[in-house]
């Protein structure tokens, strides 16, 4: 009886299952298969065990281009996280110029990337940028951003923070109209200043909101790509590429198929291994203060 | 220590919701703000708090005008319907946050704590976050951390609303005992009678914008200023029948439109004019099976055995409701004819303007 109930469940859940293991669990398992063969485009490919890795292990490009990846999620995420932040503290009210300023801040996550490295690269450039033209105003050198190996980097950051700042700004809006109004005026009346207020009453409460928003925008930013290529295709001499502008390279560019998939599968236990140490650290964070 | 409002004002954008409120709080008084809901008693504690501001008005604490100064400054302290708990910190915490703010020293913060846990009874639950406690106990804290502020005026927004019955009544008789034990004046906001009655050493009754009566709670529900506090305090509510004023002699007597003649006791040369009265009853005034003079006949059309008494709903030969009473073993059904009693001495006279009038002597 119980046996047949159970078959039963299955069949309903079939249709699900069987997509999910065409579209994620094969192509995961593939690609692993593949990180260890020599593969191109043409033939079956050849069994070389370990030997991709191996190779990832002593190739100065690629670990160049993980270097570049966790800086850039360095400068991003701290500091995206911090605007979101504050933008949704600024425009948590219900005035009719604050949902103006929300839908303005949020318009640019619904921009593709192609567009907003255009707008970028217009803001970047040196010469006829936006940014070189106020810095001629103030009668300094304009910088050149896109050129040069140390400011092409903080460039891409910009960029992205521009880019991403609109959904964590909603998540952090949506976590401040559920604290409610008269935890702070209990804060009132008890003579919390507005840091105490914000350090003691609303940071707390906001605590899941920012460990979703640094989880999400860590695991998105090591996987940065399209700003990369399409500003600076990873120049100069390398400074910019990050490691799936190398994958892209390698597979679609050399058509190194098994050595790209073998630096996917780093990129995949590192990226990993971060969000977990991540949720590890916060948890036991939370669970030292006690907090459910 | 006293409180004075002096002509407070407030409206929100279009809406007035305080018209010229003045009171004075005496120290280690405990008044009740009572009034329905929108009756504007909340904005009023929330303007003596500081977290509203009025449109004009003074507030005064101790000599010192308060109506500028920000909630923390006030010397006041509140206990909110909801309690306000900061849930990331511990009991412990949430009673010391608002004394560290105010550079409270250590050793002393810890004492009042101490204090404060030893007479609520929360000294177990310290080191516990509000999420791990129950209704009442959160009640018990949330009063805790007003109390530690050994503030000149406490201010207790709908303190009891949130529990149940029996807690209720239990938080109530142990509300009434603190209130012997702190050297500061309280006022509560509440929308329960029986809660303002049983706390307040006097009662603030509002409706409307403004202040209907202020009085002892006996005097607001024997002496009741107008026909809003009349059938707002006491439960069930009074009975008002339109009446006529027969004889003018020593006591005014009133026909009301049954035909049924009420001698009251109250002296006719108190009545600002004879025309357009109303006659006021309470259940306890209305006897059923009672032969005296002033007897009437009603239809009973719903019975509410309470236990210790039973209350009838009637309605008089000319369709006039009536709220009578009986003993709590009446036979009473619904359908019954019964003869009424109306005790004239316990009547009250109202006004064409609302106005109430008593007895000579209360």
């Amino acid at each position: 009886m119980t046996s047949e109930r159970d078959w039963r469940g299955l069949l309903f859940v079939a249709p699900f299952l069987l997509l999910y293991s065409l579209i994620l669990i094969f192509p995961l398992l593939r690609g692993m298969w593949l990180s260890l063969n020599q593969v191109d485009l043409f033939g079956n490919g050849q069994f070389v065990g370990l030997g991709n890795y191996a190779r990832l292990l002593d190739d100065p490009v690629f670990g160049t281009s993980l270097v570049n990846t966790f800086e850039v999620t360095l400068m991003i995420v701290p500091p995206l996280t911090i605007i979101a932040l504050a933008l949704a503290m600024a425009l948590n009210r219900a005035s009719r110029s604050a949902a103006i300023f929300r839908g303005i801040f949020f318009s640019s996550a619904v921009l593709s990337v192609t567009i907003v490295t255009l707008i970028w690269r217009f803001m970047l450039a040196p010469d006829a940028g936006f940014l070189g033209f106020v810095a001629k105003a103030f009668g300094a050198v304009p910088l050149a951003f896109l050129s040069d190996e140390h400011l092409v980097l903080p460039a891409l950051a910009i960029t992205t923070i521009w880019w991403s700042v609109g959904f964590p700004m909603l998540l952090f809006l949506a976590g401040l109209q559920q604290i409610p109004e008269d935890m702070y005026e209990a804060a009132a009346l008890d003579n919390a200043g507005r840091w105490t207020t914000f350090a003691r009453i609303t940071l707390p409460s906001l605590r899941r909101t920012v460990v979703l928003v640094v989880m999400l925008q860590t695991a998105a930013q090591l996987q940065l790509f399209g700003q990369s290529q399409l500003l600076t295709a990873g120049g100069p001499s390398g400074a910019s590429r990050t490691a799936v502008l190398f994958l892209f390279e390698t597979a679609f560019g050399r058509w190194e198929l098994g050595y790209a998939s073998a630096a996917a599968e780093v990129l995949f236990l590192l990226i990993l291994a971060v969000t977990i140490s991540q949720y590890w650290l916060t948890g036991r964070a939370t669970g030292a203060q006690g907090g459910r | 220590m006293t409180l004075e409002l002096k002509s407070i004002r407030k409206a929100f954008g279009a809406t007035p919701v305080l018209d010229d409120v003045s009171l004075t709080v005496q120290s280690r008084e405990f008044v009740a703000f009572l009034g329905p809901s929108g009756s504007g008693k909340s904005t009023l504690l929330r303007i003596i708090a500081g977290l509203e501001t009025a449109d004009a008005g003074e507030v005064i604490l101790d000599g010192r005008r308060i109506d500028k100064l920000a909630p923390g400054d006030r010397g006041v302290a509140m206990v909110f319907q909801h309690y306000a708990l900061y849930p990331h910190m511990t009991v412990r915490e949430n009673m010391a946050f608002g004394l560290r703010n105010a550079r409270v020293a250590k050793d002393e913060i810890d004492r009042r704590i101490g204090d404060a846990a030893r007479v609520l009874e929360i000294e177990p639950l310290l080191d516990r976050k509000p999420a791990e406690m129950s209704g009442g106990q959160r009640q018990r804290v949330a009063l805790g951390r007003a109390l530690v502020k050994e503030p000149a005026l406490f201010l207790l927004d709908e303190p009891l609303s949130n529990l149940d019955a029996a807690l209720r009544l239990r938080t109530r008789v142990e509300l009434a005992q603190l209130k012997q034990r702190v050297d500061a004046a309280v006022i509560m906001v509440t929308h329960d009678q029986a809660e303002a009655m049983t706390l307040a050493d006097r009662i603030v009754v509002m409706n409307d914008r403004k202040i209907q009566q202020v009085g002892l709670p006996l005097e607001i529900y024997s002496r009741p200023a107008n026909t809003f506090v009349a059938q707002f305090v006491g439960s069930p509510a009074m009975t008002l029948v339109p009446a006529q004023m027969v004889d003018g002699g020593e006591h005014a007597t009133l026909k009301i439109g049954d035909g049924t003649v009420v001698q009251t006791a109250i002296r006719p040369d108190q009545l600002p004019q004879w025309a357009n009265l109303r006659l006021g009853l309470r259940p306890e005034a209305v006897r059923v099976g009672g032969r005296g003079k002033a007897a009437t006949k009603g239809k009973v059309e719903l019975v509410e055995r309470l236990g210790e008494r039973t209350l009838v709903y009637a309605r008089l030969r000319d369709g006039q409701p009536i709220t009578a009473e009986d003993q709590g073993d009446s036979g009473v059904k619904i359908g019954d004819d019964v003869s009424l009693k109306i005790d004239g001495a316990a009547a009250h006279v109202f006004d064409s303007d609302g106005a109430g009038y008593h007895k000579a002597d209360a």
